[in-house]
């Protein structure tokens, strides 16, 4: 359900992500692991057009997109197959923790104030918040806060969650409830691309992990292999250096 | 030196403050015509809007470039002889016009500036959701850039309740016109100038309160 041939980012003559070829079956959950700047976000931001790849064929859902001449329609069309959960949490400033989620659905989707709220108030009981409906973010912990950021990708029922680094930004004390809650949408089986330099999180969760390096997929296969048993001597050295 | 005239002075202020709802009404009608063409022009400077945005800096680089009077006599007096259908036009109507544009074009570069202070992440997640430019400025880029922006624009509205004053060189009867009227037919300046100028300074004044109210308002999600 999720098709990517040959994607490939420049950022002027660095090649960030180099003819990339990937699939992802509906409800797989993949975990992308390799060294920093080899371009892991950098793929995810391609495949909703946070940057836009230079060449490439990308298919999620029924929505099928030609990198080279997408228009602004194909792009926004490809980003509402998708969901992201930033870094760095990117909740909306102006918009309190049940309105984030709820923006969503109000503004895109176009359901009545009423539907919305109703949803995200479920939400909000599901990612553990539901006392801090009325907060603005700058109110909220940094956990508290992507826990939110969590919580307004879950609303928009997109079929690929993005998770880019969820936990990068975090204090130690915060990261836990964030990977508790991610475990948890990785159960509900949502098909799900994530960044992540938290090994065993990603042993948890992953059907499959793939290395990256160098703007390449350099290996991949279920965690068990790829953690117990890697083959190529740059997961190895990778390895060694996080584990 | 001689004395004030108290009688005469308590005796204008009602009939100056019976000309205040017009020059606040000037004011206002303006202010709201040109905080959306602002914004307007603001989003097209911003997003890079193809041929507009050329229009656009010509236009702020013209009503920013030359003297509010200067475009008010060209609105009133001189438009009219070049455009048949503008003959009809009165003084009000004129200076609305012309508070609108050259005020919209100083706003908008404030505008601009605050859009642009806006976090990165705040566009990044608003396209994440599946936004449009449009509904991503709407909702979340421009309510920002509004808490940013707007003791600038209370300023510029400030200035612009002075700025209808010179609606009576159009021939308007507002606050300065009546003053000047008033003034002529007692010969009492200094006592006519000197009401009026507390008239306005006491709306400017009022206007500071609200301003604080304004930002309290705008400032809630930032509040700790």
């Amino acid at each position: 359900m999720i098709r990517i041939k040959g994607l490939t980012k420049r950022f002027g003559t660095n090649t960030v992500l180099d003819n990339l070829d990937l699939e992802v079956r509906e409800g797989e959950r993949v975990v992308i692991i390799g060294p920093s700047g080899t371009g892991k976000s950098t793929l995810l931001r391609t495949l909703n057009f946070l940057e836009k790849p230079d060449e490439g064929v990308i298919r999620i859902g029924d929505v099928e997109v030609d990198a080279g001449n997408a228009s602004r329609k194909q792009q926004l069309a490809l980003r509402r197959q998708t969901s992201f959960v930033f870094q760095n949490y990117a909740l909306f400033a102006n918009k309190t923790a049940i309105e984030n989620i709820a923006e969503g659905l109000t503004t895109v989707r176009g359901w009545d104030r009423e539907k919305a709220f109703a949803r995200a108030r479920e939400i909000l009981g599901t990612i553990g918040l539901a006392e801090k409906e009325g907060s603005y973010p700058s109110a909220l912990s940094g956990g508290q806060q992507q826990r939110v950021g969590i919580g307004r990708a879950m609303a928009s029922q997109a079929p690929l969650m993005l998770i880019d680094e969820p936990t990068s930004a975090l204090d130690p004390e915060w990261i836990d409830e964030v990977l508790q809650l991610l475990k948890k949408v990785a159960d509900e089986r949502q098909t799900m691309l994530v960044v992540t330099h938290e090994m065993q999180f990603a042993r948890d969760i992953a059907d499959r992990v793939i290395f990256m390096d160098g703007g390449k997929f350099v290996e991949q296969g279920p965690p068990e292999q790829i953690f117990t048993d890697p083959k190529d001597p740059r997961t190895r050295a990778f390895l060694r250096k996080v584990l | 030196m001689r004395a004030l005239d108290f009688d005469y002075m308590f005796g204008l202020v009602p009939i100056l403050l019976s000309y205040v709802p017009l020059t606040l009404g000037m004011a206002a009608v303006s202010m709201v015509m040109a905080l959306v063409l602002a914004s307007l022009m603001a989003v097209v400077r911003v997003v890079n809007v193809p041929v507009l945005d050329g229009f656009t800096r010509f236009f702020i680089s013209f009503f920013r470039g030359t003297p509010l009077l200067v475009q008010l006599f060209l609105f009133y007096y001189g438009l009219p002889q070049v455009l048949a259908f503008l003959t009809a036009i009165n003084g009000v109507t004129a200076a609305i016009m012309g508070l609108t544009l050259h005020f919209a074009a100083y706003m908008a570069e404030s505008i601009r500036a605050a859009i642009l202070g806006v976090d990165r992440s705040q566009w990044e997640a608003s396209m994440s959701v599946g936004m449009t430019t449009t509904q991503m400025m709407r909702r979340i880029i421009l309510p920002q850039a509004a808490r940013v922006a707007a003791p600038t624009l209370v300023n510029y509205f400030i200035d612009m309740i002075k700025g209808t004053s010179l609606a009576f060189t159009l021939g308007v009867t507002e606050l300065m016109g009546a003053t000047q009227k008033e003034a002529a037919g007692s010969f009492l300046y200094f006592e006519a100038f000197i009401i009026v100028a507390l008239i306005y300074w006491a709306i400017v004044e009022t206007l500071t309160l609200f301003q604080r109210r304004l930002e309290t308002r705008l400032g809630k999600a930032h509040a700790r």
